[in-house]
C-alpha cells in the first residue's frame, strides 16, 4: 500500500508498504530517518518516540497505515537548521548522552514535557520520562539535562 | 613460588592543561551532537543499495538432537535469496573467545534454547522471517542438564559436551581454615539470578562482499580484532580479507564480547554477493547474547570475638550454560576475589564454572566479582551482627590497605584507601524522611498502595574489590597511531585505534590525551577499524588504562619526532621541551608547530602493555594474577513497605577511588550507570529460566530500572594515584556495579528484618507469601 504523511514539515510518500509495518519501520527503512530507534518493539523503552500530530507516541506501536495523512515530527526535525533545540543542547552538555541509543526518544519526550510544563519539579520529570529506558546513565544526568533545558527556555527563575 | 611483579614506573609528568579539553576536563563528547540530532549511525541504522535482510532460525529446545532439516519450503518463498545451514560454513564450524566450542550453526545437536540452526536472506525482513518459519527441523528432544551444582559436583551427571561439564575449577588455598581458632562463625548460602546486560541497541551489523573475495563488516562489538580472529577461520578466509569497522554501538556491558550475528551476516553476504544486514529484535537479543552467570555461593566466615576475620571458606558455582564463552575468566575473578577486600589469613575457596543446557553466560560488567561480592558482603553483615558491631566497623577492622596480602598471595602494591572510603560513606548526611503527602515518594509510587503505613526505612553498606584489565598472564595490549600535521595551517592531531566506543566516552578521552600530550587544540579520533592494530576489548574497565596508555605513548613518540624536526630546522640541540598552545617551547623560546611541521606529517604507532601478570596455580590458587584493584563503597537508604514487599530506594551514595579523574562528567556517568545496574540486580532484573527455557525474553517481562526506580545519587571521588598506571588512573566502570547490590540488599534486610539470601529480591521474599 501507499502511505502519504508529513514528516518534519515535508510531504513524504512511502510505496509498497506491507500492512504489518510500523510507523517506525517506515521512518527508518523507507524514508531514511533512522533517528528514532527500535529497541523493544512493544512500547516499553520509548526509544522510538516521535510526535504524531503533536502527541508523543511510541512509533513502534503505530501501524504505518495509521499515520496516513498525519503529521510526524522526529528527532531529526527538532533542530532549527544548524542550531540545536535547547533540549538537544542540554542533553549533549550535561553528560546525559552515553551510548545515545535512548537519546532520540528521551529528547522528543522531554521536548513534549517542557512544552506542557516549562518548569517541572523533579518528581514530574521522573514521571514524564518513566516510559523511556536508559541503560547507561542511571538517569542522574538526564534529570540534570532536563533542568538545564528548562532553565534556558525560561522555565526556571 | 610466585615471580615478582615488575617494578613501578613513575607516571610521566603531564604538562598543566594548556588547551581546553585536555586530561581532567569535562570535554564534550565528539559524537554528542550527532547523537542528540539522530544522525549518529548505529549498527542497526546501516543501509546499502540492494541490501538483503538476514534472519536466524533458532532451536526451540534446550537440548535436542537434530534428525533432519528441510529447507525446501523456505527456498520456495519469493524474495528469498539464500537459506544456509552448518553445511554451508566453508571453514571452521566452531568459534569461541576462549574455547572454540560454539557452532556457527548447530551441527547435529542443540545445547540451548535459541541456538542458531539456519539462516535466511531475503529482500524484506518479513519475507525472511516467513521463510524461516517454513524451515522444517526434526528434533529428538533430550532431557536438559539444568542444575549447575550437580553439573559441577556429580560425576554421574549427563555431559553437555564430551569434555565434561566442569569448564574450570579454581581452588584458592591460604593457611588452614580448619585451625584458624575462630571464636565466631557465620555461614550462609546465597543465590544470584541470571542478569541480562539489556543494552538498548540490539545486535546488528551489515556485511558487504568485497571484490577481492573478502568481506567488509560494519558491526557493534567490544573488540574488533577478537571478532576478526574468530570470523575469518569460519569463513575460510585469511584475516586480512575480513575487515571490520565499528558501527555505532548502543551499549555493551559485556554482551558484545562474544560473536552474535557476525559470521552469519558474512556467510549470507558471501553466498548472495549482496550486502546483508542482520538486526535482532529484543526477544531474539535475549537469546542472541550471553548473560551474567547465575551463581550459588556457600560461605563460612570465622572471626575473633572482636570481629577480626580469621578464615573464609567458600564454594562458588557459576552456571556457564551451553558454551564456555568467558567462563574461565569469570571463575578466576570469583575465586581470586572471593574473600573480598579484606585481610584474611586462612582461606579455602573452590570456584566452579560449568556447562549446562541453560542459556550461555559470559561477560557482564564486573563478572565473577559481582556474584562473590553479594555473598561476602552479606556474610560481613551477618558477622557484624554476631559480633555486635555496626556494619561499617566490621569492614573497617578487616579492610585491606596498601601492602596487604590477598588470598592469592598477591600483595596490594598500590593505594587501597578502604578505611577512608568506608568512613566517608558513613559520614554522608542521612536523607530526610519521606514526604508522605505525595505517594510518589513512597514504595509503590503512583500505584498509591500506601500512605506510609507499613513503610520502614533501612540503611545498608557494601564494598567491593574489582580487578582492572585482563588478568592471569593474558597478553593484554592496545595499539594507537597518532598523526600530527597541519590542517588549514593549524596543527591538528589524528588518533586512530581499534578501541570500541560503547558509550563510555573513550573517544572523548582519546582526544583529551592527545590535546594534553601534544598541546594542540584540534584532535580528530578516526573511526575504529581493523586497519590499525588491536586495542583489546572494551571490558574489564581497561580502556582508559590500555588505550589511554597507548595514545599517550604514541603521542610521546610523535613529540620526540617533533623535537628532532625542530632541532633540524633550528640547527641546534634543544634542552627541555614542552608542547603547548600549538607551540614548541624550549630554552625560553617558543616556535609555532606550524613552522616546525611545515609540510611534514609526523606519525607514530605504539603498542602499550600493562605490567605482566601470572596464572593462578591450579591447585593452590596462588599467583600475582591481577594488574590493578579498584574499590567502591555504597551506602543505600531504602523505604520498604513490609506488608506489600515493595521497595523504594531513597538514596544511593558512593565513594570511589579512581586514581586520577580524567573527565569528571564521564566518570560520574560511569558510576551512576554502574550503580543502576547493581540496583537492577538487587531488586528486579532476572532472566527467568525454567527447564532450560527463558520465560521472560522481553522488556515487558524483564525489568530494568526506570527513572522512577533510580534515586538521587551522591558521589564522592578520591584520587590516590596508582604508580603503575597512565596518569595514575584506576579503572572505574565496574566497581560501582559490585557494591551497590549488597548495599541495597543490606538496607532492605535492615528494614524488613529478614535474611534475604537471593537476588533479585522479590516482593514475596519480603512478605513471606
Amino acid at each position: 500500500m501507499r502511505v502519504t504523511l508529513t514528516v518534519n514539515g515535508e510531504r513524504r510518500v512511502a510505496d509498497d508498504v506491507w500492512p504489518g509495518e510500523s510507523l517506525l519501520y517506515v521512518l527508518r527503512e523507507r524514508l531514511g530517518l533512522p533517528g528514532a530507534k527500535n529497541a523493544c518493539e512493544q512500547g516499553e523503552c520509548g526509544s522510538c518516540t516521535v510526535y504524531l500530530d503533536d502527541v508523543p507516541v511510541c512509533s513502534c506501536l503505530v501501524a504505518a497505515g495509521q499515520a496516513q495523512g498525519r503529521e510526524v515530527r522526529t528527532v531529526e526535525g527538532l533542530a532549527d537548521g544548524g542550531r540545536l533545540d535547547p533540549v538537544q543542547a542540554a542533553f549533549a552538555e550535561a553528560g546525559a548522552v552515553q551510548c545515545g541509543f535512548c537519546t532520540p526518544g528521551l529528547i522528543v519526550q522531554t521536548h513534549a514535557l517542557l512544552r506542557d510544563d516549562p518548569d517541572p519539579a523533579d518528581a514530574d520529570i521522573r514521571e514524564a520520562l518513566a516510559g523511556n529506558l536508559c541503560r547507561c546513565t542511571g538517569y542522574e544526568k538526564i534529570i540534570e539535562a532536563v533542568k538545564l533545558a528548562a532553565a534556558r527556555t525560561g522555565g526556571s527563575q | 613460588m610466585t615471580p615478582p611483579m615488575t617494578p613501578p614506573v613513575a607516571p610521566s609528568r603531564v604538562e598543566s592543561r594548556t588547551v581546553p579539553g585536555g586530561v581532567g576536563d569535562s570535554a564534550a563528547r565528539p559524537d554528542g551532537v550527532l547523537k542528540v540530532t539522530g544522525e549518529f549511525a548505529y549498527s542497526s541504522d546501516l543501509w546499502a543499495d540492494d541490501m538483503l535482510w538476514g534472519v536466524t532460525l533458532r532451536a526451540p529446545h534446550p537440548r535436542a538432537l537434530i534428525k533432519s532439516i528441510d529447507l525446501g519450503p523456505a527456498l520456495a518463498v519469493p524474495g528469498v535469496h539464500a537459506v544456509l545451514t552448518h553445511e554451508d560454513v566453508p571453514g571452521e564450524k566452531h568459534y569461541g573467545l576462549d574455547r572454540r566450542d560454539q557452532p556457527v550453526l548447530a551441527v547435529d545437536q542443540v545445547r540451548y534454547q535459541g541456538e542458531p540452526v539456519a539462516l535466511v536472506a531475503a529482500d524484506h525482513p518479513e519475507t525472511a522471517r516467513r521463510a524461516r518459519d517454513r524451515i522444517r527441523v526434526e528434533y529428538e528432544v533430550l532431557e536438559p542438564v539444568t542444575d549447575a551444582r550437580r553439573a559441577a559436583l556429580d560425576p554421574g551427571c549427563p555431559k553437555v559436551h564430551e569434555s565434561g561439564n566442569v569448564v574450570r575449577h579454581q581452588p584458592i588455598r591460604r593457611g588452614d581454615p580448619e585451625t584458624s581458632g575462630a571464636e565466631v562463625v557465620v555461614t550462609g548460602e546465597y543465590e544470584v539470578g541470571m542478569q541480562d546486560q539489556a543494552f538498548l541497541g540490539p545486535e546488528s551489523g551489515l556485511a558487504v562482499p568485497a571484490e577481492d573475495g573478502g568481506v567488509d563488516l560494519f558491526v557493534a562489538t567490544q573488540w574488533l580484532h577478537v571478532d576478526q580472529e574468530q570470523i575469518a577461520p569460519c569463513l575460510g578466509l585469511p584475516p586480512e580479507k575480513v575487515r571490520l569497522t565499528l558501527a555505532g554501538v548502543g551499549g555493551a556491558f559485556g554482551a558484545r564480547e562474544d560473536l552474535s550475528m557476525q559470521v552469519h551476516a558474512c556467510l549470507l553476504a558471501l553466498r548472495t554477493g549482496r550486502p546483508v544486514k542482520i538486526v535482532y529484535g529484543r526477544e531474539e537479543s535475549f537469546f542472541g547474547h550471553v548473560h551474567r552467570h547465575p551463581a550459588t555461593l556457600r560461605y563460612e566466615h570465622g572471626a575473633t570475638r572482636d570481629g577480626r576475620l580469621v578464615h573464609v571458606k567458600a564454594e562458588i558455582v557459576l552456571d556457564g550454560g551451553a558454551y564456555a564463552s568467558s567462563t574461565t575468566a569469570v571463575v578466576g575473578n570469583a575465586a581470586s576475589l572471593g574473600a573480598g577486600p579484606y585481610e584474611v589469613p586462612n582461606v579455602a575457596i573452590d570456584a566452579y564454572g560449568v556447562y549446562t543446557n541453560n542459556p550461555p553466560c559470559g561477560a557482564m560488567r564486573g563478572f565473577g566479582a559481582v556474584q562473590a561480592c553479594f555473598a561476602y558482603e552479606s556474610q560481613m553483615d551477618r558477622l557484624a551482627q554476631a559480633c555486635g558491631l555496626d556494619p561499617v566497623e566490621i569492614r573497617v577492622r578487616n579492610a585491606l590497605s596498601e601492602g596487604s596480602t590477598l588470598a592469592t598471595g598477591q600483595v596490594v602494591d598500590m593505594p587501597a584507601p578502604l578505611t577512608d572510603l568506608l568512613e566517608r560513606a558513613r559520614a554522608f548526611p542521612a536523607p530526610p524522611p519521606p514526604d508522605r503527602s505525595d505517594a510518589r515518594n513512597l514504595p509503590g509510587g503512583v500505584a498509591n498502595t500506601t500512605r506510609g503505613e507499613g513503610v520502614v526505612r533501612g540503611v545498608g553498606y557494601g564494598i567491593g574489590i574489582k580487578n582492572i584489565c585482563y588478568s592471569e598472564g593474558f597478553d593484554d595490549f592496545s595499539t594507537a597511531r597518532v598523526r600530527l600535521e597541519l590542517v588549514g595551517g593549524e596543527p591538528a592531531a589524528l588518533v586512530h585505534t581499534a578501541a570500541a566506543e560503547v558509550g563510555q566516552g573513550l573517544v572523548t578521552l582519546q582526544a583529551q590525551i592527545a590535546r594534553t600530550e601534544l598541546g594542540v587544540a584540534r584532535v580528530t579520533v578516526a573511526p575504529a577499524d581493523t586497519a590499525v592494530g588491536s586495542a583489546g576489548s572494551s571490558s574489564a574497565s581497561r580502556q582508559s588504562y590500555m588505550t589511554g596508555g597507548a595514545v599517550k605513548a604514541a603521542c610521546a613518540a610523535v613529540r620526540e619526532q617533533v623535537v628532532k624536526l625542530a632541532e633540524a630546522r633550528l640547527g641546534r640541540t634543544l634542552g627541555e621541551v614542552t608542547l603547548r598552545d600549538g607551540e614548541l617551547r624550549a630554552d625560553g623560546v617558543a616556535v609555532p608547530l606550524a613552522e616546525i611541521l611545515a609540510g611534514e606529517a609526523v606519525e607514530e604507532t605504539r603498542e602499550y602493555r600493562h605490567r605482566r601478570t601470572f596464572p593462578l596455580d591450579p591447585v593452590t590458587g596462588q599467583g600475582n594474577s591481577h594488574v590493578q584493584f579498584a574499590f567502591c563503597v555504597h551506602r543505600a537508604v531504602v523505604d520498604v513497605d513490609v506488608e506489600l514487599g515493595l521497595v523504594k530506594v531513597v538514596e544511593l551514595a558512593a565513594v570511589q577511588d579512581v586514581g586520577k579523574i580524567l573527565n569528571p562528567v564521564s566518570l560520574a556517568g560511569q558510576i551512576h550507570g554502574g550503580t543502576a545496574q547493581g540496583l537492577g540486580l538487587a531488586l528486579m532484573e532476572e532472566v527467568q529460566v525454567s527447564g532450560g527455557e527463558i520465560r521472560n525474553p522481553s522488556f515487558t517481562d524483564y525489568l530494568i530500572p526506570t527513572i522512577l526506580d533510580m534515586p538521587p545519587m551522591r558521589l564522592e571521588i578520591l584520587e590516590h594515584p596508582d604508580p603503575f598506571a597512565p596518569y595514575g588512573l584506576r579503572g572505574a566502570g565496574e566497581p560501582p556495579t559490585l557494591s551497590s547490590t549488597p548495599a541495597i540488599v543490606a538496607a532492605v534486610r535492615d528494614a524488613a528484618g529478614l535474611p534475604l539470601t537471593r537476588i533479585p529480591i522479590r516482593p514475596e521474599h519480603i512478605t513471606g507469601t
